[in-house]
């Protein structure tokens, strides 16, 4: 075939991971601390409504917008997680993972040339969504010294008549940075004063280890401009299932329910079975593994701050971002080298965008055994560069 | 921390204090401390190690007892219970609600010791009026830990 492809899809660079990943696979006995997915198992009663699901025979087509008992769940589930009423009827719509809603999320609202406000680091895909949604992406490099969160001030900066919509992407990847009430009050003065949308994308919001989380719809005045994300992947460690949500208002998401109908038609119907049973019972799963990965997350602190290696304290999602400016190599190298002088697989951290320079995106999502393992392999390396004088 | 405690060493009980203490956010010392109050009260009762007995070659079997008994004045099933559990080679005894009163199990190295353990000591005893033997064929799951299969780690290396 020689006649020219779509040109907006040409421009569109594979996900730096994705690079990376080619690298590892040439490669054995790697220990990986690469993955952004659980590595608890889907807990069994939830599998097991799943399998039910299938022996009834209940393999069909469910509505577009989801099984009616599903999103009067969810409904139920923000209600007293967040003290947000969404209307299960036309406020709701369960899509094939988060990843789907944030697509059809930001298509839904912009208009070509319209700009969509992206802090990184962060989740790989707002950017390239954006993108083929004929919007603009302007990007907010977030700053190591405010704990990569967003400041009020560094939004208003990035906000111009053009734009449309923030992406706020909080418990975030891959920092593990979170956004607390007081932060949140103030980002929400300024969408306000400026009249735009919000993308909240909450997916790791059950992965909290200081304070619960609170979602930028809980203020007053918020939840007509938002859309909020979240999903089953990381809280019931649901990830092969695909299945994520979006709450709106029903305008947007009447929108939202066109693309969703002609792309997709609905989320697979054996998953919105399992996922009833996973709000309705699922509290004490999520609890279980919660402290798991908070033990993991004091483990690799207390492991960086031995081997003296930077990293600010994350209190979100399963991630720690390590500085390692100190080397004075990329991200790239660092992680390359890594790799292949230790066998530890790490994700450079401008994979996430720029400002992710200068640091190691390391999951937690692995058994302290590995972790240790790992750990050790790090401290070795670290010891090597500085013993060469990489300094 | 006293639950957090507890359900990291009833996974591990040879967890070293250092990494409990990073584990669970506090210092050696109060670690340390609740560890022995915890002995001290006695909620820990004992350090012991889970073996898959099958992966080696030392014969060992395993019987669940079903004793029906006659429960005694003033004693209820306490004193007939206490006669059980000083053999030593009861491993657990339990009173039972339903069809039978105590659960006795019994680990041995064959069959015939077992027979006569039956035989000769539970059958025996006055308040005993009739018992069950059930001999374990294969362990799949014990004391939380799946013993049938290991599981691998099936997640690609690197994902968003």
């Amino acid at each position: 075939m020689t006649k020219e492809l779509s040109k907006k899809v040409e421009i569109i660079k594979p996900s730096g991971i994705r690079k990376f990943f080619d690298l590892v696979n040439e490669m054995k006995d790697v220990i990986s601390l690469g993955v952004g997915e659980p590595d608890f198992d889907t807990p069994w009663h939830i599998r097991d409504e799943g399998i039910f699901a299938l022996e009834k025979g209940r393999t069909f087509y469910t509505s577009n917008s989801g099984l009616k008992d599903l999103k009067v769940e969810i409904s139920n589930y923000i209600k007293r997680t967040q003290n947000i009423l969404y209307n299960p009827d036309n406020e709701i719509i369960v899509t094939v993972g988060g990843s789907e809603a944030i697509d059809i999320g930001i298509r839904a609202l912009v208009n070509d040339s319209d700009e969509v406000i992206i802090p990184q680091p962060s989740y790989v895909s707002y950017e390239p969504c954006a993108i083929l949604a004929n919007a603009k992406p302007v990007i907010i490099n977030l700053k190591a010294e405010n704990n990569f969160r967003l400041r009020a001030q560094e939004l208003e900066n990035a906000i111009t008549p053009k734009t449309k919509l923030l992406i706020l992407p909080y418990p975030n990847n891959p920092t593990g940075a979170i956004m607390e009430r007081e932060d949140l009050e103030k980002i929400a003065e300024v969408i306000k004063k400026y009249d735009i949308y919000v993308m909240s994308d909450e997916i790791y919001s059950e992965l909290t280890y200081c304070a619960k989380h609170t979602s930028i719809a809980s203020i007053a005045g918020m939840k007509e401009r938002t859309i909020l994300i979240n999903g089953f992947s990381k809280a019931y460690a649901m990830t092969g299932w695909r299945l994520g949500y979006a709450c709106a208002p029903k305008e947007i998401i009447k929108q939202m329910l066109k693309i969703h109908q002609y792309a997709i038609m609905c989320a697979p119907t054996t998953s919105q079975y399992a996922a009833v049973e996973a709000l309705k019972n699922g509290d004490k799963d999520i609890d279980e593994m919660r402290k798991s990965y908070n033990q993991r997350r004091r483990f690799l602190i207390n492991a960086f701050k031995e081997m003296k290696l930077e990293c600010f304290e994350p209190f979100g999602a399963f991630y720690v971002f390590p500085c390692i400016k100190e080397f004075n190599m990329t991200s790239e190298e660092f992680a390359t080298r890594f790799l292949e002088e230790e066998k530890v697989a790490a994700i450079p951290g401008n994979a996430f965008g720029a400002s992710g320079e200068g640091y190691l995106r390391i999951s937690y999502a692995y058994s302290l055994d590995n972790l240790k393992k790992a750990m050790e392999r790090l401290k070795h390396f670290v010891e090597k560069l500085r013993a060469q004088g990489v300094k | 921390m006293r639950e957090e405690l507890l359900s990291i060493i009833e996974k591990n009980s040879r967890i070293g204090l250092n990494e409990l203490a990073v584990l669970l956010g506090k210092s050696e010392e109060e670690v340390l401390k609740e560890l022995e109050s915890l002995e001290k009260e006695g909620i820990i009762c004992g350090y012991n190690t889970l073996i898959d007995w099958e992966k080696t070659s030392i014969e060992k079997v395993t019987a669940l007892i079903e004793v029906r008994v006659t429960p005694q004045r003033g004693q209820g099933f306490d004193k007939i219970a206490e006669r059980i559990y000083n053999y030593p080679e009861v491993r657990s005894v339990y009173l039972i609600s339903g069809g039978f009163d105590l659960l006795v199990i019994l680990e041995e190295k064959s069959l015939r010791e077992i027979a006569n353990f039956v035989s000769d000591k539970l059958a025996t005893l006055d308040s005993v009026l009739s018992t069950g033997t059930h001999f374990i064929l294969k362990k799949y799951k014990d004391y939380g830990i799946i013993l049938a299969k290991k599981s691998e780690d099936e997640r690609e290396i690197i994902s968003p």
